[in-house]
């Protein structure tokens, strides 16, 4: 076993072998460790090519450089606490695909992945300025991570019924959003999203809502900022809106908006990319319908001026305490090379946006022109925390529900806009003292 | 050779008498045989709890360990609302969910304990929402509470008419609180039914026959035999069905998240909440320990006020 790896290994260093594996010559300027092994731990996939096409890559690069690398899918609400064992443990996985803010929290425990990224910037057309933020330690050029992809979430809507109510195109503007849900109610289509403690969708949905209108939970000192005018505005706004919502959505999950559309029951909606597919491709009819109609717009743009949206981020770290550091590094470069990314993106129908910019020439996004909104998710995604760190307070508000409970308890009428957002500010702090 | 086979056998002879000697020590006897419970006592339950504990009074957080902090995530939490509702909701839960299962147990259990047919295939379905596991039943009543796809509202909306608009289960808190509750009521039903079930059946039918005789109507064989009877039972599954409902977690955790708006967090919910997802493992770890004074005041409560009578220690009831 030992012997063929590492006969691959010289075979791979070897100018001979280079001709039988393309991707040799990079692969031997990495210097890897002899007998080096590997262990990676990830979310499970949520789409299901997701899987099998990270299982092949990974069988690739053990193809190229013999090291064999084993790879353990952890559910998504069992990844965070596994990363922090691992982290503090100095134990497990060598590398792990992790939540967005983890490699920040942790950023003392891991590999100055700078070489690397600035290798496949340059490479792939440079990173888009979110994916750095992501990648790099709070205020410094040093990268953490490497941010492997993102889901993001813009309007998913019928766009029949969008016609019927008498708009050609999805409203850009906030005034022409809050006229469409108002007719799409009427004509018996109402909107929906989710306003429960729904970690994805509420806060998709409740973010979107504060940052269109110009507020944000922090000032860029990580001072909080979230009581301010142009979040009351954005919560006067939302309760106008919710009057044309479905009813029952303050109790809605994750999981409601996607059963809602899939029944035909609304009209608009917001999603990762994942639910246009499991509906056009059901093997019901009527769904499939349901999918011809369906399509994807930005979520409409307020006085914040561009579009803005939060997004499901993956972003992969390797730890001191791996013995292989070197293989590590390989491996992350590797998954990330052309042969290997753009055949995931493409396997995971943009599932996993890129954030590279190159990748936007990816075949996937002219495979079907109503995904195209999809390729953009890097440029409209802020972070949660925005504007401040992605540090733990911002993370412990998110997992908190702050925001979405601060639009819930206006739309439920429980508070007034000033109120909530006074109470927000309150929880907020909570979390952001020192 | 001979001297040292000699000495061999004398060494092993006495090697045996040492081993036996020790055998027969009682002592070493009770620890070596209480050592695997106890090790397994000490490593999953004691450590864990100690642990737990221990991170309540520090600031610890996933991915540092904390210092120690004193009382200061529970001066915190004594001050935040959400918490605060969180104690009124567990305490809520728990009371009204425990006397309408034991109500409706109790009820139960009488049934069961008269001649049926089918008897004893009708006692193992009454088992079936207790054997489910609690996240299936939860996904099943989320399903019913749904509020565009329940079942319930389906039938009053559009089979009967007796209602305009499919009924809003879980959105507001009072309903999203009654409906939690109910879930519970129904998943616990069985476990105190089945319970009070064997009890009953161990009260001999001489003392219903000597009721009888006496002239004692149903009503007043049920009070003055099978209550005082069933006590002993009854706290013992008042007990368990009190920590059971208290430190219930999947059903609320899987139907509602704590939602609307915090309306329905319970304890245990908000504990994991803050602790794992929120990432801070010392707050979190506090509310699970604020658990606890509330758990032994429930244990002692139907301890003592139900089980430490005169005449279960034998002498008369007066």
């Amino acid at each position: 076993m030992s012997i063929s790896r590492r006969d691959v290994l010289i075979g791979g260093a070897g100018l001979a072998a280079g001709a039988a594996l393309p991707l040799a010559p990079a692969v031997a300027q990495a210097n890897i460790e002899k007998g080096a092994t590997l262990r990676v731990l990830r979310p499970t996939k949520f789409v299901d090519p997701d899987q099998a096409i990270f299982n092949e890559n990974t069988e690739a690069f053990t193809k190229a450089t013999g090291v064999p690398v084993r790879v353990d899918y952890a559910g998504w609400e069992d990844l965070r606490p596994q990363t922090a064992v691992t982290a503090n443990t100095g134990a497990g996985p060598d590398i792990v695909v992790g939540w967005a803010d983890d490699p920040h929290i942790f950023s003392d425990k891991l590999i100055d992945l700078t070489p690397i990224a600035e290798e496949l910037g340059k490479k792939y057309g440079g990173w888009y300025p979110i994916a750095e933020k992501y990648g790099k330690k709070d205020k410094t050029n040093q990268w953490i991570s490497i941010p492997m992809g993102a889901s993001g979430a813009p309007a998913v809507y019928r766009e029949s019924w969008v016609k019927e109510a008498g708009f050609d195109t999805f409203p850009k503007d906030l005034d022409g959003f809050l006229k469409l849900c108002r007719k799409l109610k009427e004509q018996g289509h109402p909107a929906g999203f989710a306003l429960g403690n729904a970690v994805g969708d509420g806060n998709a949905f409740c973010n979107w809502l504060v940052w269109t209108h110009g507020g944000y939970m922090v000032d860029e000192n990580n001072k909080v900022a979230i009581n301010s005018k142009e979040t009351i505005e954005a919560l006067k706004y939302a309760k106008a809106l919710y009057e044309t919502f479905i009813p029952g959505t303050l109790s809605w999950l994750d999981i409601s908006n996607n059963k809602a559309l899939t029944a035909g029951e609304i009209g608009v909606t917001q999603n990762g990319v994942s639910l246009y597919f499991s509906i056009k491709n059901s093997k019901d009819e009527k769904t499939a319908a349901i999918g011809k109609d369906l399509n994807h717009a930005t979520m409409p743009v307020g006085p914040f001026g561009r579009p803005s949206e939060p997004a499901l981020i993956i972003n992969a770290m390797a730890f001191k305490h791996t013995k292989f550091p070197n293989a590590a590094k390989e491996y992350l470069r590797f998954m990330m090379e052309k042969e290997q990314y753009d055949k995931w993106l493409t396997g995971c129908y943009g599932y996993w946006t890129q954030p590279l910019k190159g990748f936007a020439e990816s075949k996937v996004w002219s495979s079907d022109p109503k995904i195209v909104v999809y390729r953009d998710t890097w440029e409209r995604a802020l972070w949660s925390g925005y504007k401040g760190a992605i540090n733990e307070a911002a993370g412990t508000v998110n997992a908190e529900y702050v925001v979405v409970q601060m639009v819930a308890s206006v739309c439920a009428g429980q508070a007034t806009p000033e109120e909530a957002a006074a109470e927000a500010e309150r929880r907020a702090k909570r979390y952001y003292r020192t | 050779m001979a001297l040292a086979a000699a000495e061999s056998r004398t060494a092993y002879k006495l090697d045996q008498s040492w081993l036996v000697r020790l055998f027969d020590n009682k002592t070493f006897l009770i620890c070596i045989c209480l050592f695997p419970a106890a090790a397994l006592l000490i490593v999953f339950l004691s450590y864990p709890l100690g642990l737990g504990i221990w991170l309540a009074f520090t600031d610890t957080r996933i991915g540092r360990s904390g210092y120690f902090i004193g009382f200061e995530n529970f001066v915190s939490l004594w001050h935040d609302k959400v918490f605060i509702t969180s104690v009124w909701n567990t305490l809520l839960y728990t009371s009204v969910a425990t006397v309408g299962k034991f109500a409706l147990g109790l009820w139960l259990a009488l049934l069961l304990n008269n001649n049926l047919p089918f008897k004893s295939l009708l006692r193992a379905l009454i088992l079936v929402p207790w054997i489910v596991p609690t996240v299936l039943s939860a996904i099943a009543f989320w399903w019913i509470y749904d509020p565009q796809f329940s079942i319930i509202s389906y039938v009053l909306v559009d089979v009967l008419g007796w209602r305009d608009t499919y009924i809003d289960f879980l959105g507001q808190p009072w309903p999203a609180r009654w409906s939690l509750i109910a879930a519970n009521i129904w998943r616990g039903i069985p476990f105190v039914a089945i319970s009070l079930l064997a009890g009953l059946q161990t009260i001999s039918p001489s003392l219903y026959e000597a009721a009888m005789l006496d002239g004692a109507n149903a009503w007043q064989r049920f009070k003055h035999v099978t209550l005082p009877m069933l006590m002993p039972i009854l706290a013992v599954v008042l007990t368990f069905s009190v920590l059971f409902t208290f430190t219930d977690f999947q059903l609320v955790y899987a139907i509602t998240r704590g939602g609307p708006v915090n309306a329905t967090h319970l304890m245990a919910t908000l504990a994991f909440q803050r602790g794992i997802p929120g990432g801070q493992l010392g707050e979190g770890a506090a509310i699970a320990v604020a658990m606890i004074p509330f758990l032994v005041m429930a244990t002692l409560f139907s301890y003592f006020g139900l089980a430490r009578r005169k005449w279960q220690q034998g002498e008369d009831n007066d």
